[in-house]
C-alpha cells in the first residue's frame, strides 16, 4: 500500500513540482496517473521508492516512511520501469540485464536462473536470451527493461509512459500483459499521456495539472469530465467524444469500452428507426 | 553531484554585464585572474575578490554565482589545510601568523579565479562565445564543435541523473562496498551514457547534413559582434587595472602585513 500525504517537493533549481499531492493506493489496484507535460507524474512516482524524498509531506510505502529506508529496499516492493530503456540497459546479453537487479537484491543462484527464465517467457524474449540488448529494436528494449524489473517480483510496478513508440499490436499485448498482472494481486500504476490505451484499460484515473491532483476516480467518470480534462491539457477518448456528440439522444455518460459503446450506439440506432 | 556544473550554466538574461561584447568580458575575466595570480598577499586577493561583487549583483547572477563558490569552497578548504601543514612543517614546525595568512591568502586567490570565470560564463551565451571565436577567425568546424561542447553539458548532466535514478530503482548501491567495488559501480552509469552520447553525435551529424552543413566556404552571419562604448571602456579600464596591478605588484613596495 502506497499512501502519501500532503506531499510537496522542489528541484534544487528551484521549480517546485509538487505542491500538496494526498493519495492511497490500495493493494490490487491498477492506477492510471494523467497529466500535462510537467504536471509531476514522473516527480510523484519517483516518491514510490523513495529516488526523491518529500520537501514536505510524507510517503508511506506498506506503512514505512521512504524517508527512513534505502531505495534498494523500497524498490524491492515497489518496481519503477523508466520511460527510455536506453537509461538502464548496458550488459552484454538481455539475460545478464535481466540478473542484474536480482543479483543486486542478493536472491540465491539457482532462484536467480529460475526467474530469469520465467520472466523472459513471460514477456516472450527467450530466444532473445543470448542477443545484446543493443541489436534489439526499440519495442523489444522497452520489453527487456520491463522483464529486468518483473523478474525480482515486486508487488507493486509502476510503468512510466509504456506505450510510447510501441505500434498498435505492442499496445494490446502490453495491455493484456498489464490486466494480467493486476489480476494476479499485483499493484499497476501506469504513468501516460495515452488517453486512448487508459480508455482500453479502464482503470482508477488521477489526473494531475501543475503539481495539483485535480481529480481521481474511475476513468469512466474522469474520462466524461470536460473541465478536469481541459485543466490538464487532455483530450477525451474518441469513444467519450463521441457519445458526448450523441448526448441530445439520450446517450449514457461514463461508457468508454469500445464494445459497450458500440451496443450503446447500436441501440440509439435502433431506437431512431 | 552533478550540481558544480550549476555555477557556470548560462541562463538567459539582460544587465549591462550580459549586453558586453565577449571579447571584452573575456579580457575583464583574464585581468582579474592575472591579477589574482601575481598578487600573493591576503589583501590585494581580497580586494580582487571583492571587486567582483558588484558585478555580480549588476548582472543578478547572484545565486548562480554562490553555487560556483560553494562547489569550489570545498576544494579552497583543501587548499588552505595543504598549504597550512606543509608551511607549517617547513617553518620548523611552528604555527605563525604568516603561515595562516599565507594559507588563507592562497584559498581566497582559488575562489577568485572560480568567480572571475564563473561570472564570465553565467553572463555569456555560448553562442556569442562561438560567435567571438568565429570572428577571430577560427574556422568555423572549431567553433561549432566548442558550442555544442558547451551546450550539451547540462544536457548529459540531466540524462547522467535519469540512468543513475533508473539503476538505483534496479538495486544499484553506488556509495556500497570496497573502493574498487565503488568505482566497478559506475559501469552501469557509464556504458548507457557513453551509448546515448555516440548515439546522440551519429544523429547529430545526420541532422546536420540534412540541413546541407559544409556547404559553403564562407559563412555570413545574421549577427556580428561590434564593440560598443561600453566595451571600449571596459577593454581601457581592464589594461589599466593590469598595468597598475603591475606596478604596484613589482615597481612599489607595499608594506607587508
Amino acid at each position: 500500500m502506497i499512501q502519501v500525504e500532503d506531499l510537496y517537493f522542489s528541484y534544487p533549481v528551484g521549480v517546485e513540482a509538487l505542491r500538496g499531492v494526498s493519495l492511497k493506493i490500495n493493494s490490487g489496484e491498477f492506477v492510471a496517473i494523467m497529466g500535462e507535460n510537467g504536471a509531476g507524474k514522473t516527480t510523484l512516482v519517483k516518491h514510490f521508492n523513495g529516488l526523491l524524498k518529500p520537501s514536505r509531506g510524507r510517503v508511506l510505502v506498506d506503512g514505512v516512511d521512504t524517508r527512513k529506508v534505502s531505495v534498494a529496499s523500497l524498490s524491492k516492493r515497489v518496481g519503477l520501469v523508466f520511460q527510455n530503456p536506453d537509461h538502464q540497459l548496458f550488459c552484454e546479453t538481455v539475460e545478464k540485464e535481466v540478473a542484474f537487479g536480482l543479483r543486486n537484491f542478493g536472491f540465491p543462484e539457482e532462484t536467480v536462473l529460475k526467474r530469469i527464465d520465467w520472466a523472459l517467457s513471460l514477456l516472450d524474449l527467450t530466444e532473445y536470451r543470448e542477443v545484446s540488448p543493443f541489436m534489439l529494436s526499440g519495442g523489444e528494449r522497452k520489453r527487456v527493461a520491463l522483464a529486468s524489473v518483473l523478474a525480482w517480483d515486486p508487488e507493486t510496478v509502476v510503468l512510466d509512459e509504456p506505450t510510447i513508440g510501441q505500434d498498435q499490436g505492442q499496445k494490446e499485448r502490453l495491455r493484456q500483459f498489464i490486466t494480467q498482472l493486476n489480476a494476479q494481486g499485483k499493484v499497476v500504476v501506469i504513468v501516460t499521456h495515452d488517453v486512448e490505451f487508459v480508455a482500453d484499460c479502464h482503470p482508477r484515473v488521477i489526473l494531475m495539472s501543475r503539481g495539483r491532483i485535480v481529480a481521481d476516480g474511475l476513468a469512466g467518470d474522469v474520462l466524461y469530465d470536460h473541465g478536469v480534462l481541459d485543466k490538464a491539457s487532455i483530450l477525451p477518448p474518441q469513444v467519450t467524444q463521441i457519445l458526448l456528440e450523441l448526448a441530445d439522444l439520450n446517450a449514457p455518460r461514463g461508457v468508454i469500452d469500445l464494445y459497450e459503446a458500440g451496443e450503446v450506439v447500436a441501440n440509439l440506432l435502433r431506437r431512431g428507426r | 553531484m552533478f550540481r558544480v556544473f550549476d555555477g557556470f550554466r548560462f541562463r538567459r538574461a539582460s544587465s549591462p554585464l550580459h549586453r558586453l561584447d565577449p571579447r571584452s568580458k573575456f579580457l575583464m575575466a583574464c585581468v582579474f585572474f592575472a591579477l589574482a595570480i601575481i598578487f600573493t598577499g591576503i589583501l590585494p586577493l581580497t580586494l580582487i575578490f571583492l571587486v567582483q561583487i558588484p558585478l555580480v549583483l549588476v548582472a543578478g547572477v547572484r545565486r548562480e554565482w554562490l553555487r560556483s563558490l560553494r562547489g569550489g569552497a570545498l576544494l579552497a578548504l583543501l587548499i588552505f589545510g595543504t598549504n597550512l601543514i606543509v608551511n607549517y612543517m617547513s617553518a620548523g614546525y611552528a604555527l605563525t601568523l604568516d603561515v595562516i595568512l599565507y594559507s588563507t591568502s592562497m584559498a581566497v586567490r582559488f575562489l577568485a579565479l572560480i568567480s572571475s570565470f564563473s561570472v564570465f560564463f553565467l553572463t555569456t551565451s555560448p553562442d556569442d562565445l562561438g560567435l567571438a571565436l568565429e570572428q577571430a577567425r577560427i574556422p568555423y568546424e572549431f567553433c561549432f564543435a566548442f558550442t555544442t561542447a558547451v551546450r550539451f553539458v547540462p544536457v548529459l548532466a540531466g540524462e547522467a541523473q535519469t540512468i543513475v535514478d533508473a539503476q538505483r530503482s534496479r538495486g544499484l548501491e553506488l556509495e556500497k562496498g570496497s573502493f574498487l567495488k565503488r568505482v566497478r559501480n559506475y559501469v552501469p552509469i557509464l556504458i548507457p551514457l557513453i551509448v546515448g552520447a555516440i548515439r546522440r553525435s551519429f544523429e547529430m551529424a545526420e541532422a546536420m547534413e540534412a540541413r546541407a552543413f559544409g556547404a559553403k566556404e564562407r559563412r555570413t552571419n545574421l549577427n556580428v559582434l561590434r564593440l560598443q562604448g561600453a566595451d571600449y571602456a571596459t577593454v581601457l579600464i581592464s589594461l589599466s587595472t593590469l598595468a597598475c596591478g603591475v606596478y604596484l605588484r613589482y615597481f612599489v613596495a607595499i608594506p607587508s602585513l
